[in-house]
């Protein structure tokens, strides 16, 4: 499935692997949560990148003794009316402190897109045939925000600021 | 149509160049998505919650385009605006709520963008009328006029409206979340503890302003009277413990019922002490520098708020006093629609929407314009909505209460019931909403007549009846001192009667008397429930002392005595 | 078992509309078309058509009966749509001179 970042379609560098597939020798996989629990020092033996994959009912502080291992964290939005990833992307960045890749998945709608990208989502992955203009376009439509989001660490001087068009 | 000059307005939040911006590129925003709607490129299930997020219902007889008038307060300008949009694009009339709203019935969908292109014009939107997000921010009825204010609450409350507008993570939160602040002390006209979070501005011993705050209340299907969870809140935390609150709901509220949705259940299920624990576990951790209120955006926003420049006159007015004294239709008026004002010979006036036989909380185009003209002449130029469905003018000279009176008349907006028992509140019911299981403006309308001399009115004192046409409850009926509720019983409209519901700071949510009636018998039961009240009531005493004092027994006997 | 009729909103602009007899959508319950059930059923697969060609939403079957020549709703709900407010006779269809002609 296509992946979004800034806007535009990019490349997908990562297999997500399925709970009875075997473990490749090689190549970045994403494997779930429940799979990382259970496989734990498997995984960690090798040496490639590793990505977990965070159903909506795991919350951030699941993971965060973990996040170091992790190149991404793949949170789910199992319907786009579920709107607990966006605390758990947030607090992955503002409360762990996590710098790698956090990627939204599930079902997600393009005027969701500008929220995410605030509360510290990198990429998105979006149906096939997915039209990225308009993905592109919902993410420049409003470019003020009301409060501070992830990144904007500074003393809360103003309530209206222009965010950073992507 | 008389001018005001800006100087001499009352304040009102103006918004500025980011402000604008922002809903003007919101409007475009929704102009695309409808676009992308009426092409077939987004589906209804897709379109739908986008247009919610902008207010636009799908109601019984068209869409109902819900329209936000923040914590209550408008300009002339913005009531004129909303009367021409009504002419215009609707039917020239709109219904007002008992969340400070105003709902239009019979919009259509190609129209919207441009309605909404208007209300940007006059620094409105419609933005988070509905949806699972933060709601419009309510507040006191009477801010910056009421002589026991402690500070305006309105200034918290634009600070929330923005704070809380497309937050990005609390957008689709479990359902949806509703806020209220009053700052009266006990004297709560704000319905704060039916709300998901109430909050009440106070000072400290050093002076210092804070809020006592209370969660989880709510009404509909299980009502709540919400607990307190923190007795003091410093001014600079606010936006921290909302975030911390938003955050602990956001995370663990219930998403596998929608009824089970709401804060109130949260809080219920995992018991005050823990969720209080979860809370002040989040914020002790994200009370930083990042989420601090500085007093200086406080005192920016309160700018706004600034007092008119009231003239300074002596404490009463002797041309009303002898006003009163000649005429008993104006004096009535005054007794129930006038209150004190903290500017010496100021008054703020309630306009009520509630004549004998009409329709709770609808206003016509005309009466909106007869309004902001009086609202130039008599009030800096400004308007409230009030949670009751009525309308305030707060700051007017009392010299001036005659000729406003005699205004007011002239367009049929003089009815002299404020809190009075033909203050009645009704949800739009089954004749406009889709939800509804029977009507309840027609109930309302029966009531109002039945109890329409001034003179009955006044004997029966301080009694609030509420109605809902479901158990949703817009209606507010569980804190109804009399409360009704609509029902359906095999495809007929029935009505279930409850006592002793009460919305003020001692909120309680009221006992379901008996069996549903039929319209008629529950009007019927209405005024025999009061007559006895009338009766066996001590001298000063309110129907809900009464209430307390006797049991339901008598009332419910005679509502049901067969005659 | 009630005959029955089906109703919609348009999309464009949220009116209410019921199916006609000849397949179209139609603004006056009077004009709609009257199934029995089995037929209702069929009808109502039919014009779901039109709410995938997003002409109408949120499209339903509803209980009728005919008096004086016309479907007219069993339910109380469906009478106000198909009239307009019970509080306000000068808005809805009733309002419309077509309507009071008609009824
Ligand atoms: C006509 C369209 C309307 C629809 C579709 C609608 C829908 C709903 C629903 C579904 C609820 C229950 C939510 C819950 O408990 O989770 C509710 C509650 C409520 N609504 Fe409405 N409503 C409408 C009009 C109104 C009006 C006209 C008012 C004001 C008069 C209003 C004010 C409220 C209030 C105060 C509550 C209950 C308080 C609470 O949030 O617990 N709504 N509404
Ligand atoms: S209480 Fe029920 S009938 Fe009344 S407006 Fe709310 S949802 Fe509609």
């Amino acid at each position: 499935m296509p992946l979004i970042e800034n806007g535009r379609a990019v490349a997908d560098r990562w297999v997500s692997l399925a709970d009875d597939a075997a473990l490749p020798a090689e190549g970045g996989v994403i494997v779930s949560f429940a799979r990382w629990q259970a496989e734990r020092d498997a995984l960690l033996a090798r040496s490639a990148p590793l990505g977990v994959r965070l159903p909506s009912t795991v919350s951030a502080g699941a993971v965060a003794p973990d996040l170091e291992r992790f190149a991404l964290v793949v949170v789910e939005f199992p319907k786009f009316r579920d709107g607990r990833g966006f605390t758990t992307a947030r607090e992955l960045r503002e409360r762990w402190g996590y710098t790698g890749e956090i990627r939204a998945v599930g079902n997600i709608i393009a005027d969701q897109y500008p929220l995410l990208v605030r509360c510290g989502v990198s990429t998105v992955e979006v149906p096939d045939g997915t039209d990225v203009e308009t993905w592109a376009r919902t993410l420049n439509t409003v470019t003020i925000a009301y409060q501070a989001s992830v990144g904007e660490d500074e003393p809360l001087a103003l309530l209206r600021r222009r965010v950073a068009a992507a | 149509m008389t001018y005001v000059h800006p100087r001499n307005h009352a304040g009102i939040y103006h918004y500025d160049e980011l402000d604008r911006q922002f809903v003007r590129e919101r409007v475009e925003q929704f102009r695309f998505q409808v676009e992308r709607r009426l092409k077939g490129e987004l589906s209804e299930d897709e379109f739908k919650p986008l247009r919610l997020m902008n207010g636009l219902y799908l109601q019984l007889h068209a869409y109902m385009l819900r329209i936000a008038i923040p914590y209550g307060t408008l300009a002339s300008h913005q009531l004129r605006g909303l009367s021409e949009i009504a002419r215009r694009y609707d039917k020239g009339y709109g219904h007002f709520t008992t969340r400070q709203n105003l709902q239009l019935n019979w919009i259509k969908l190609e129209d919207t963008p441009d309605i909404l292109g208007k209300l940007a014009e006059i620094d409105m939107h419609a933005i988070q009328t509905s949806g699972n997000c933060v709601r419009n921010v309510t507040t006191d009825q009477f801010a910056g006029a009421a002589p026991d204010e402690v500070v305006d609450p309105r200034v918290y409350a634009e600070i929330l409206r923005q704070w809380t507008t497309i937050h990005p993570e609390f957008t689709f939160l479990p359902r949806k979340f509703k806020i209220a602040i009053s700052a009266s002390g006990e004297a709560d006209r704000a319905a704060v503890r039916v709300h998901d979070i109430g909050l009440v501005v106070k000072k400290n011993a050093e002076g210092e302003t804070g809020f006592e705050v209370y969660v989880g209340g709510g009404l509909g299907r299980t009502p709540f009277i919400a607990p307190k969870t923190r007795g003091w809140l410093p001014e600079e935390d606010l936006i921290a413990y909302i975030e911390a609150v938003l955050r602990v709901y956001n995370q663990a509220g219930r998403r596998d019922n929608a009824f089970k949705a709401r804060i109130k259940i949260l809080v219920h299920e995992t018991k005050l002490d823990k969720f209080i624990a979860l809370v002040e576990d989040e914020f002790a951790r994200i009370r930083g520098p990042k989420f601090r209120l500085d007093s200086a955006i406080v005192e920016a926003i309160r700018s706004h708020f600034a007092p008119p420049p009231f003239e300074e006159l002596p404490p009463a007015s002797d041309l009303a006093v002898r006003r009163r004294a000649d005429d008993a239709a104006f004096d009535a008026w005054v007794r129930t629609n006038v209150r004190d004002h903290k500017a010496p010979g100021h008054a703020s006036v309630t306009i009520s929407l509630k004549p004998a036989g009409g329709v709770p909380g609808d206003i016509s185009s005309e009466q909106m314009d007869a309004v902001a003209d009086l609202a130039d002449r008599h009030s800096f130029g400004e308007i409230r909505v009030t949670h009751e469905q009525n309308l305030v003018l707060a700051h007017v000279k009392q010299d001036d209460l005659y000729a406003l009176w005699q205004a007011l008349s002239a367009v049929g907006l003089a009815t002299a019931n404020a809190g009075l028992i033909g203050d009645i509140i009704a949800c739009p019911g089954l004749d406009y909403c889709s939800l509804a299981n029977a009507r309840s403006i027609p109930i309302a309308q029966a009531l109002s007549e039945r109890f329409a001399d001034p003179a009955k009115q006044a004997e029966i004192g301080d009694l609030k009846i509420k109605i809902s046409g479901c158990i949703n409850a817009c209606g507010h009926h569980h804190v109804g001192a009399i409360g009704i509720l609509g029902v359906d019983k095999k495809g007929e409209e029935f009505y279930q009667i409850t006592v002793g519901g009460n919305a003020e700071l001692d909120a309680s949510i009221g006992d379901i008397l008996g069996p549903a009636l039929t319209a008629d018998e529950a009007v019927d039961a209405v005024e025999r429930i009061v007559d006895r009240y009338l009766e066996r009531r001590q001298p000063g005493e309110r129907f809900l002392a009464t209430l307390a004092r006797l049991g339901q027994a008598p009332f419910k006997e005679t509502a049901y005595a067969a005659d | 078992m009630a005959l029955k009729a089906i109703t919609a909103n348009r999309l464009r602009d949220g009116a209410v509309v019921w199916l006609g007899q000849k397949g179209d959508w139609v603004e006056r319950i009077d004009a709609a078309a009257t199934y029995d059930e089995a037929g209702a059923a069929a009808a109502l697969a039919q014009a779901q058509q039109d709410e995938a060609r997003n002409l109408v939403v949120a499209i339903y079957t509803l209980d009728v009966e005919i008096l004086d020549g016309a479907p007219s709703p069993l339910r109380t709900k469906e009478r106000i749509r198909a009239l307009g407010p019970s509080v306000r006779a000068d808005v809805g269809k009733q309002a419309d001179p077509i309507a009071r002609a008609a009824a």
